[in-house]
Order: C-alpha cells, then sequence, then structure tokens
C-alpha cells in the first residue's frame, strides 16, 4: 500500500467534515474522487497532505504512520519526520500555486535541489526532460505569468513529479481552466496513468474520470457513499445518492 | 550675505542630512521586518504589546519622540544628554521609521495568497526557506511603492533634527534665516529637498524596473 487512511474524523468547529473516512490506494492504482461541492473531498486531500490536522484516525504512507490516534486524540510524528514524509507525495492545486518570481525551470528544480539536495545538473536535465514530456520543452525560461492556465497547471504536475512522489494528488486540476485548456492537462494525466503513476484525483470530469481510473470514490456529506469500477459506479450505481448525483450532472 | 555663501554653509550640513536619511533606512528597515513579524506573532501577548507601540510611534509627533530621546534620559535618570546629536537623532528616526516599515511589510507579507506557503510546505520547504525563498521576494515587489513613499517622507523629515540642534542642512539654514531676517535659506533648502527625493524617486524607480520581469 502507498497510502492508507483508516477512519479519518476532521471537524471545523462545529462541523463535521470527514466523517469516519478510510481510503488505501495500491501501487499503480489510480483512484478518482467525485461528490458534490462541499462534501469534503478537499479537505480529504488536505488531510492527506498534512496541510489539515486530522482530529483522529491513521495516515500511513508506506507502512510507515505519520499519524495514530491514541485515545482518540490524532498524534503526529515529530515534524522533522512529517517533513520526510512529504517526499512520499505530491499535490496539484486547483489555484496551480506556482511561485511567480522564479521561472518554469526554477519552479521545477528548486526543491529537489534545495529540499532533497540533489545534484544541479542532474535535476536540470530530468527537469528539461519532464517539461519535453508536458508539451512545454520551450518554456523553460518563461514566467509563469506569460502562460496560458492549462500551460501552468502542466508546469505544476512536472513540478510535483521532480520531486519523484510515490503517489501524486490532484485538487480539481482543471476547475480554473477554461474548457478548451482542459483537454491538454487532462491528457498528460492520463499518460502518468499509462505510466503507472499512483494518483488520486479529485475531479467533476466524469467521462475522463470514467477512462483513466481504476476506481472511482463517491463521497458526500463527509462520508464514502460507494466507490467500485468506474463501470459500475457510472454505469450501474447502486446508492440512490450516486444516482441523484450523476443524473444532477448529465443535465 | 551672498546666496553663494548661504548655499555653502547649508550644503557643509548636507553630510548631515544624508548621515541621518542613510543610517534611518540602515536601521529601520531590518528593524521592521522583525516589528511585523512579533506583530504577526501567534502570541496574543506579544502580538498586542507590539501593536500598542506601533500606534503610539505612528500616532504621536516625530518631533516629540525625537525630544523624548534626546532629553528622556537626563529628566527621567539624571544622564547627560549625549554631545554627539546624531545618536538619538537617529535612534529616535530609526525606531519610529521601522513602525511604519512593520505597517507595510505586514500589509505585503498578508497579501501574499496563502496558496503560495500550501504550495512550498508540499514541496517540502522549511519554515525558513518558505519565507525567504518563496514570500519574501514577493512581498518586496508589492511593498516597493508604500516603501519609496516612506523614503521620500524620510528626506524631508530630517529637517525635525533641528528641534535638538543638530547640525544638518535644514538647521543651518534656520540660523541664516534668523541671523540675516531672510527667507531665501528657506528657499535653498526647498530646492536641496527636492533634488534629493528625485534622486530618491529615481532610484526606487531603477528597483521597481527591475522586479517588472514578473506579475
Ligand atoms: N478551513 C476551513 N474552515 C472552516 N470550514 C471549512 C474549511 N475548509 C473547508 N471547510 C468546510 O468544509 C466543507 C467541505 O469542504 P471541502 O472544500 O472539503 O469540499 P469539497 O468537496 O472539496 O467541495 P468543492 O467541490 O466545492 O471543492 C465545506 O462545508 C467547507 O465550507
Ligand atoms: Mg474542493
Amino acid at each position: 500500500m502507498i497510502l492508507e487512511m483508516n477512519n479519518i474524523k476532521k471537524s471545523f468547529g462545529s462541523l463535521e467534515v470527514l466523517k469516519d473516512i478510510s481510503l488505501s490506494v495500491d501501487k499503480g492504482e489510480v483512484v478518482s474522487i467525485i461528490g458534490p461541492s462541499g462534501s469534503g473531498k478537499s479537505t480529504l486531500l488536505r488531510c492527506a497532505t498534512f496541510l489539515e490536522t486530522i482530529d483522529s484516525g491513521e495516515v500511513l504512507y508506506l507502512g510507515k504512520a505519520a499519524v495514530t490516534t491514541q485515545d482518540g486524540k490524532a498524534e503526529y510524528v515529530a515534524p522533522a519526520e512529517l517533513r520526510k514524509m512529504r517526499s512520499c507525495y505530491g499535490l496539484v492545486f486547483q489555484q496551480f500555486n506556482l511561485f511567480p518570481h522564479y521561472t518554469v525551470l526554477k519552479n521545477i528544480i528548486d526543491a529537489p535541489i534545495n529540499v532533497h539536495k540533489r545534484p544541479k545538473a542532474e535535476v536540470i536535465a530530468e527537469a528539461k526532460a519532464l517539461l519535453e514530456k508536458m508539451g512545454l520543452g520551450d518554456k523553460a525560461d518563461a514566467y509563469p505569468c506569460q502562460l496560458s492556465g492549462g500551460q501552468q497547471q502542466r508546469v505544476a504536475i512536472a513540478r510535483a513529479l521532480a520531486m519523484k512522489p510515490d503517489i501524486l494528488f490532484f485538487d480539481e486540476p482543471t476547475s480554473a481552466l477554461d474548457p478548451e485548456l482542459t483537454g491538454e492537462v487532462l491528457k498528460v494525466i492520463k499518460q502518468l496513468a499509462e505510466d503507472n503513476m499512483t494518483m488520486v484525483v479529485v475531479t467533476h470530469e466524469m467521462p475522463f474520470a470514467r477512462a483513466v481510473s481504476d476506481r472511482v470514490i463517491f463521497m458526500a456529506e463527509g462520508v464514502i457513499v460507494e466507490q467500485g469500477h468506474p463501470e459500475e459506479v457510472f454505469g450501474n450505481p447502486k446508492e440512490e445518492r450516486t444516482r441523484q448525483f450523476l443524473q444532477n450532472y448529465q443535465n | 550675505m551672498t546666496l553663494m555663501t548661504m548655499i555653502i554653509k547649508m550644503s557643509e550640513g548636507l553630510g548631515k542630512t544624508c548621515a541621518i536619511f542613510f543610517l534611518t533606512l540602515l536601521f529601520s528597515l531590518p528593524l521592521g521586518m522583525i516589528v511585523a513579524l512579533l506583530r504577526m506573532s501567534k502570541n496574543r501577548i506579544i502580538s498586542n504589546i507590539v501593536r500598542f507601540f506601533i500606534s503610539i510611534l505612528r500616532g504621536t509627533p516625530l518631533m516629540l519622540q525625537l525630544l523624548a530621546v534626546t532629553y528622556g534620559p537626563y529628566y527621567l535618570f539624571g544622564l547627560s544628554v549625549s554631545r554627539n546629536k546624531l545618536i538619538p537623532v537617529v535612534v529616535a528616526f530609526a525606531i519610529n521609521y521601522a513602525a511604519y516599515f512593520a505597517e507595510i511589510y505586514r500589509g505585503g507579507i498578508e497579501s501574499i495568497p496563502i496558496g503560495q506557503y500550501e504550495a512550498a510546505t508540499v514541496l517540502g520547504y522549511s519554515k525558513f526557506q518558505t519565507f525567504f525563498k518563496i514570500i519574501l521576494p514577493q512581498v518586496v515587489k508589492r511593498i516597493l511603492p508604500s516603501v519609496t513613499n516612506e523614503v521620500i517622507t524620510l528626506v524631508k523629515d530630517t529637517s525635525i533634527a533641528f528641534t535638538v540642534s543638530y547640525q544638518e542642512m535644514f538647521t543651518i539654514g534656520k540660523q541664516i534665516a534668523n541671523s540675516q531676517t531672510s527667507f531665501t535659506p528657506f528657499v535653498v533648502a526647498g530646492v536641496f529637498y527636492f533634488i534629493f527625493n528625485a534622486v530618491v524617486d529615481f532610484v526606487m524607480g531603477k528597483f521597481e524596473k527591475r522586479l517588472d520581469y514578473y506579475r
């Protein structure tokens, strides 16, 4: 297992956002998470990436616990330890969050060089290959503000991949894009799926989820309502709640 | 006294004017950052104490603060007033300007989208790296116009040093004006400040241009 999340609970004040959610992701698996707005999809990813702290439950990467629960209280490993575990995963944001003062190349190479302390020449060579793969071979010296949204998101993906994560999370990677630009980003993610990259993708792009995922998870009101093979979930949903959601989506 | 001798006499004080100007910037720019970080501290007590001091420093005249720093130690502790007035002048100015810069820095830091911190955190940057590599450079770009405003004000504020008779350009001008019962020295001072600020404007403009490469 690359990622194991067990019995995750998370509230904001009195609002219970995640109600006892468990999710495991195997190596090479592509998992899509769908569900209505406010159902806790982003919060789940943010808990998996330690951007939010959980109230109780367990999170393990490669079998190593990052947070466990004793007497109903979540206990995280020491901050230095937690920082090390960050190299297990990457996260691609809805809003890209590229560093505007760095060139495309520097956005990609800075963390591998300054966080992982890897040799510069090697990192640059890899970054250029990644850009090539993203169809951005000629953009290494551009600044993010000079790129379209679709190009920026592909740079953000390259930046995450340069850290060689075991698993890559996407939080609605195409929601901030003009409709004509979503295709180029989805294509890149599809390509990664073919390369057996382990991924968890929160998305509202149903045809895409159906086409690339090994498993689809439908979330609503902080619980996993239904999950399974995309053809089952999309073609023959078992739960009434899922059916409703998918029907609304088609209209 | 001819106009020329007035100009020469007054320009002898320009060195001291520049000393106030540069020393104030040298101390207040970094001090302002420390104050800003304390002001944003998660510790309520620290941030409230700092907020209180900032409001006093911004809410009372610099002239009053200068008098307090220069003569306060004498009235409070009977310490002799320092002979070299540059010290109290720079101390008062640096503290006062640090308060203004702190608020500018704070505004700049708080204007950086949370996503920048989150992206850096996920990539494994330490807090220190995140601040100095990712946040600060963007803050500098955003606050440069406001900093320029303060620096221009500082040029003019150096004249306040006349309150403690520090022999900078304006103090000399005022003395000449008194002894000669002439308004001319004030006009000369005005021209000096104007030229000084033209230079400031030019230099800061260059800095801003340099950071124009991204949005
Ligand atoms: N930092 C926060 N403080 C308070 N409430 C929050 C916070 N973050 C999220 N929430 C609330 O938690 C609930 C779940 O939010 P979340 O962003 O996880 O939903 P989502 O499934 O990602 O929705 P969307 O499809 O709109 O992105 C929402 O009601 C939201 O208002
Ligand atoms: Mg969301």
